[in-house]
């Protein structure tokens, strides 16, 4: 269960993020939409304390991982972040091969067997729908791969720490339609296992992959619903007029 | 009109490209040509030579061996493959000892007595070996002229010893100096190089930037600092340092000029290690964050490495900073021309020579050739550093375009 609780957050004076209450549905994909500078990817990234890398960020409120604050003092974040997965939005593994790109969370997290790097490795590239496409190039370079390739390394990789949570910043939009599809599918297979935030500005993406969608404008929650809900029968107006591609 | 001002200025900057060029490579051929003078003469000074009985069987001597007789190392033929005869030196000056001044007189003006003095010393003695002008030997019936091996690419690198002023013949062994170059230099690497890259890695990766806006400059100013004044600040305390801590007779050892160049190659490798551990983008280091590792994690699994080619641009830019510096180290070093066998012994670099010798050296002669020679050896040493350098970054670049 993740949910935040009258989440504001500041950068230096500027309010990024406005009074944010809510209950993001365990596994399933909650889709966040807004136009830019809306605050829905500094949303996303309060999950797993990414925020906290920009200097200058004040934080107020509540974000429950777990039955547990995530602001609290003395949680450790580094944990915090090996459960809640991230994706980013350009595809960015290390300059490393595919095998050790994925097998790299387990060796941060302290995991020498060898033999359950493997098998993890395995699993997790199986997961991402991979496998079939590398597991004779494991030990080419990360970089050799097409960017969408790349893209579901980077979801395997993300895998292989077995997280609960899921949190995709728009990770589709790099890519060719065909990738794009393919990364849409997996979502699909994944939100069995886990609870997906993801951030998109395709609203056609969020229609398709999502079970519910939050619309952001302007550093608030405009509206939560079912995603069926808010593409055809929204509350808000300006949530029907962002929908239907009035502004954004 | 516009044009023709855009031609002009075109023009211009094509000249001033062409001009530098030029320039550079003018350099460079003069040095090889005066460089390359050194080879192929003979080792001893012009107007004098070496001179034996004719009946002596030994034609041909090599520069070690007439330094080891007029040494008094070799006191017999045999041991330079001649006859069974003991060595009896004769230098001008010993003419009075075979001599009486009476005999002598008017030798100063008369060049026809003195040769035929000379003449008749090497016929009585079979056994000795003359250094003599040469200007006397055409007319002397008895005396043999040694063939004295010429100064070869194998007797200047391997050569062990450098006396370039050295009677009857110089000696040009730039093995000590390459050594003592090598020795100090790659030293200073050494100690450079952990402070160097902690420091790098702090700016980079750690320090808010309140304290590295501070922490810049200085180090950039460090850069500035005339190398004469790290030269100073060795002699007054660092040299004192190490013989006190060694306890040594004197405190001018390799080590202490390894010190001082650390010292001065701490900024070119704090700046391009730093630029290159900056350039490690975000999202990769994002990445590994989101997986769960920590910052240090972060920092050694992926920061560093990922930047790699830049760290090691930055120790070699660090090391040709090193080979090539030349006031500091004539300093604090002790500057003696010897193969070192520990770091705590005087040294002697290439750079420090030439600064050291180029002022006795006459123009022309052998030891300026000498000079000219180790001068070609630094631009190769640093050409080949530049070349890695260039070599390392330009994989760099390919790496970060794919």
């Amino acid at each position: 269960m993740i949910e935040a609780k009258n989440l504001n957050l500041f950068y230096g004076t500027f309010q990024a993020l406005n009074d944010i209450s809510m209950k993001v549905p365990e596994k399933s994909v909650t889709a966040l939409i807004g136009p830019s500078g809306c605050g829905k990817s500094t949303f996303l990234r309060t999950f797993n304390r990414m925020n906290d890398l920009i200097p200058g960020v004040k934080i107020e409120g509540e974000v429950i991982v777990d039955d547990m604050n995530v602001y609290e003092k003395g949680v450790d974040v580094d944990n915090l972040r090996k459960r809640v997965g991230m994706v980013f939005q350009k595809p960015n593994p290390f300059a490393k091969s595919i095998f050790e790109n994925v097998a790299y969370g387990l060796r941060v997290n302290g995991v020498n067997d060898e033999k359950l790097i493997k098998q993890t490795v395995e699993e997790s590239l199986k997961q991402a729908a991979l496998w079939d496409e590398v597991k004779d190039n494991l030990k080419k370079s990360a970089y050799a791969i097409s960017g969408g390739q790349q893209q579901r390394l980077c979801i395997a990789r993300a895998l292989a720490v077995e997280p609960t949570v899921l949190l995709m910043d728009e990770p589709a939009s790099a890519l060719d339609p065909i990738s794009t599809s393919k990364i849409e599918e997996l979502i699909h297979e994944l939100k069995k296992k886990y609870t997906i935030l993801i951030v998109t500005h395709n609203m056609q993406q969020a229609a398709r992959v999502s079970d519910h969608t939050a619309f952001f404008y302007m550093g608030s929650l405009v509206e939560f619903d079912e995603t069926k809900t808010i593409f055809t029968h929204p509350v808000k107006q300006q949530t029907q007029n962002y929908v239907t591609g009035r502004f954004g | 009109m516009k044009k023709i001002f855009e031609k002009v200025i075109e023009g211009i900057l094509m000249l001033s490209g062409t001009v530098t060029t030029l320039t550079v490579l003018l350099i460079i051929f003069f040095l090889f040509k005066e460089g390359i003078g050194l080879f192929g003469k003979s080792p001893t000074e012009e107007g004098f030579t070496v001179a034996v009985n004719r009946e002596n069987p030994v034609n041909e001597l090599s520069t070690d061996q007439i330094k080891n007789i007029f040494d008094q190392n070799i006191h017999n033929w045999n041991e330079v493959g001649g006859n069974n005869d003991s060595i009896i030196l004769f230098r001008m000056d010993d003419l009075f000892n075979y001599y009486t001044e009476e005999e002598l007189a008017g030798i100063d003006t008369n060049m026809n007595l003195l040769t035929s003095k000379i003449d008749e010393v090497i016929d009585k003695n079979k056994g000795i070996i003359a250094f003599i002008s040469s200007k006397e030997i055409p007319q002397n019936p008895n005396s043999k002229l040694i063939h004295i091996k010429a100064i070869g690419l194998g007797s200047f690198f391997g050569g062990k010893e450098w006396f370039p002023t050295a009677q009857p013949v110089a000696q040009f062994g730039v093995y000590p100096l390459l050594m003592g170059t090598l020795w100090v230099s790659l030293l200073a690497i050494l100690i450079a190089l952990p402070f160097g890259l902690a420091t790098a890695v702090y700016m980079a990766e750690i320090a808010s930037p309140g304290v590295r806006s501070v922490l810049k400059p200085v180090i950039e100013l460090l850069a500035g600092i005339p190398s004469v004044v790290y030269g100073f600040f060795g002699l007054i305390v660092v040299v004192p340092l190490v013989q006190q801590i060694f306890a040594l007779p004197v405190g001018e050892t390799g080590l202490t000029g390894s010190i001082i160049l650390a010292i001065m190659a701490l900024p070119t490798i704090i700046t391009v290690a730093e630029d290159a551990i900056r350039g490690t983008p975000r999202s990769v280091k994002e990445a590994s964050l989101a997986l769960g590792a920590s910052q240090w994690q972060t920092i050694y699994r992926i920061t560093i490495p990922y930047a790699s080619s830049g760290i090691t641009a930055a120790v070699i830019l660090g090391i040709g900073r090193a080979i090539g510096e030349t006031m500091a180290v004539l300093m604090v070093t002790g500057n003696a021309a010897v193969v070192p066998h520990s770091i705590l012994e005087p040294m002697r670099t290439i750079p420090a020579t030439i600064a050291a010798e180029l002022g006795e050296a006459a123009k022309g002669s052998l030891h300026y050739d000498a000079l000219f020679a180790l001068g070609c050896i630094l631009f190769i040493i640093t050409m080949i550093v530049n070349l890695t350098v260039q070599m390392i970054s330009g994989k760099r670049t390919r790496n970060k375009l794919r």
